[in-house]
């Protein structure tokens, strides 16, 4: 199996390894790096657990190849806050019972991510398109709504948080 | 949520102040910080993976199996067969006294589902694995399959698993589970009409985001642990004990997260060959169903198909309810047995009705194996009764939920199932169903009780 070098930033670090060409962003994250916050569903694109952010932009890391990350802005779920702290999606979803089994979980909360990053004010609609390409088998996806929903007033609203 | 404590007030005597309150989940903070490790969420050196080669066939008789060009595929470490699996026939719920063992954990004479598991091949990597696994060379002879609930009853039809000798789960020496409470034929005879329906549902596949696996690791002193998704730890430990042969306390299972079960996770299927696995190479062993695999092989709730035969008078009351209901098991037992017992306990649905006939089959076709899913043996049972409710009340111009309230248990009543109704409560939910709906019902109904009968 060949290997290529592959630098990219994950989770605000610089990141150099040795990838097998072929394989996949999710294999790099979850069996080299260890980092297993990232879920592998179906390794064929449908299901969105292993949802990360490249670039600012949702991307399925199974279907993503690891050498094509060179140079790369990579964000998982571990990479969300700091170290102690949560994001007010991660409060949210653990507020309104976002999360039953957590497997779509950490897919979900990206996928959200990506979209309060370029829509502050989201309409429902525009949640529910976010997140379609996450599926989601037991929590339900009306709490996820909700959740991304107040997580995203909270946001805008940093000075008047929910008591 | 809303908890109406206004019902049965005097009989409540505890103040169930948790109901209707919301609680944050215990393992919801791993979940929102990726921290809750399920049980692929690990490594361990040298890890070997399984793959399955599985039957192609619907049915079909084994008549050689050749491993040789898989043995040379690079990275390959072993290949294991039913020979390899000390007691390789059994079934889940031996635990609970359903028998006969009808199930290989390896086929080996026949295959009886299509993606029924043959061969197990052991390998460095994934992809070595998979490769190894198509170059395994099986010969079958195809013979007839059998995939409905009645064909597979008939006469002459293929027999599916020659453990039960007959294409049907045997309760008690009776063909199937049954109840009978009064006589139906006298009272279809005196009803003012007689309504007979058929009703039937196709497998439902749970599709768990993560997928059915495991991996076994061996420890110190021949002791092996097994980290697993399964829902079912103890079912999966006495099974596996039970397969293997072994003695509990060699064998360890981790587990209790799950990433999605909903009873899709019950039945031991990739444990006991993992172990086996395991013990053979003195190596950590995955096995994992690829989605492929999830939605092929892994049990879904079962098929079934409900005759029910009503009389009816024209004042709304049910005098008499036949159901014929037949479970598609699938080619093994699992669950179904026991699924199907559920479904004759269940009937006549929550309705006092002074004559009842039932007789529900488990049955065994050459389809997936069934087995548990949220109120198995119950919720296609509950479909079937609910229509057939809605198209009685229509028939004779009654409104639905008026049609319930008058038929519905009253505590005291007796249950075909020759057992007093206590804790009834049925009167009452369609009562706040229809206040919520905003929806009108005339003073009897509104003032009916589950305490007693409105005379």
């Amino acid at each position: 199996m060949t290997k290529v070098p592959v630098e990219f930033t994950l989770n605000t670090r610089e990141q150099n390894e040795f990838v097998e060409t072929g394989s996949t962003l999710l294999s790099a994250l979850r069996d080299r790096l260890g980092l297993y916050g990232t879920k592998a569903g179906c390794h064929q694109g449908t299901c969105g657990a292993c949802t990360v952010i490249i670039d600012g932009e949702p991307h399925l890391s199974c279907l993503t190849l690891a050498e094509r990350c060179q140079g790369k802005d990579v964000t998982t779920l571990e990479g969300l806050a700091p170290a102690g702290a949560l994001h007010p999606l991660q409060q949210a979803f653990m507020d309104g019972f976002a999360a039953q089994c957590g497997f779509c979980t950490p897919g979900m909360i990206l996928a959200a991510k990506c979209l309060l990053d370029r829509n502050p004010d989201p309409t429902r609609d525009e949640v529910v398109d976010a997140i379609s390409g996450n599926i989601c088998r037991c929590t339900g996806y009306e709490p996820i709504i909700a959740a991304i929903l107040t997580a995203a007033q909270g946001m805008r609203k940093p000075a008047r948080k929910r008591a | 949520m809303e908890y109406r404590k206004d019902y049965f007030t005097g009989t409540q005597t505890q103040d169930l102040t948790e109901v209707g309150v919301t609680r944050q989940r215990s393992d919801v903070l791993g979940h929102v910080t990726g921290k809750t490790q399920y049980y692929a969420d690990r490594q361990f050196a040298g890890l070997l993976h399984l793959k399955m080669v599985r039957s192609p066939h619907h049915h079909a008789r084994i008549k050689s199996i050749d491993v040789a060009k898989a043995l040379k595929v690079p990275g390959v470490v072993r290949i294991l067969t039913a020979k390899d699996v000390p007691q390789n026939i059994y079934t889940i719920l031996c635990l609970i006294q359903v028998e006969p063992n009808d199930e290989p954990v390896l086929a080996f004479d026949k295959v009886r589902f299509k993606g029924e598991q043959i061969v197990a091949v052991l390998a460095e990597s994934e992809a070595a694995a998979r490769d190894a696994a198509a170059k395994v060379k099986i010969v079958y002879e195809v013979l007839p399959a059998v995939f409905d609930v009645e064909e597979a009853l008939k006469p002459g039809a293929p027999l599916v698993n020659e453990y039960h000798g007959r294409n049907y789960f045997t309760y008690e020496g009776h063909h199937c589970r049954r109840v009978r409470y009064g006589d139906v034929e006298r009272a279809f005879a005196k009803a003012d009409h007689v309504v007979e329906e058929m009703y039937q549902s196709s497998p439902i596949e749970h599709a768990p985001t993560e997928t059915t696996g495991c991996i076994v690791v061996p420890d110190q002193n021949d002791r092996y642990t097994c980290y697993s998704n399964t829902q079912a730890l103890y079912f999966t430990l006495d099974n596996t004990a039970l397969i293997l042969n072994s003695p509990f306390q060699k064998l360890r299972l981790v587990g209790g997260t799950v990433g999605g079960g909903f009873g899709g996770k019950v039945d031991v299927i990739t444990e006991p060959i993992a172990f086996l696995a395991a013990m053979l190479t003195k190596r950590p062993v995955k096995y994992e169903y690829s989605r492929e695999e999830e939605m092929q092989v892994s049990s879904p709730r079962a098929a079934e198909r409900i005759y029910i035969k009503d009389g009816l008078m024209k004042d709304g009351r049910i005098t008499a309810r036949k159901v014929t209901l037949y479970v598609d098991a699938g080619a093994y037992s699992r669950h179904s047995p026991y699924g199907t017992t559920k479904a004759a306990a269940h009937m006549p649905g929550p309705y006092t009705i002074p004559n009842v006939w039932v007789d529900c089959h488990c049955v065994y076709t050459n389809r997936t194996p069934s087995s548990a899913m949220r109120g198995f043996g119950v919720t296609i049972g509950d479909f079937a009764l609910e229509v057939q409710m809605d198209k009685l009340a229509r028939l004779i111009g009654m409104d639905p939920m008026e049609f319930r309230i008058l038929n519905a248990y009253r505590d005291g009543d007796m249950k075909a199932h020759q057992k007093q109704v206590e804790g009834a409560a049925l009167v009452e939910c369609v009562q706040a169903a229809a206040d919520l709906a905003r929806w009108p019902l005339c003073d009897r109904s509104k003032t009916a009780s589950s305490l007693k009968r409105e005379v």
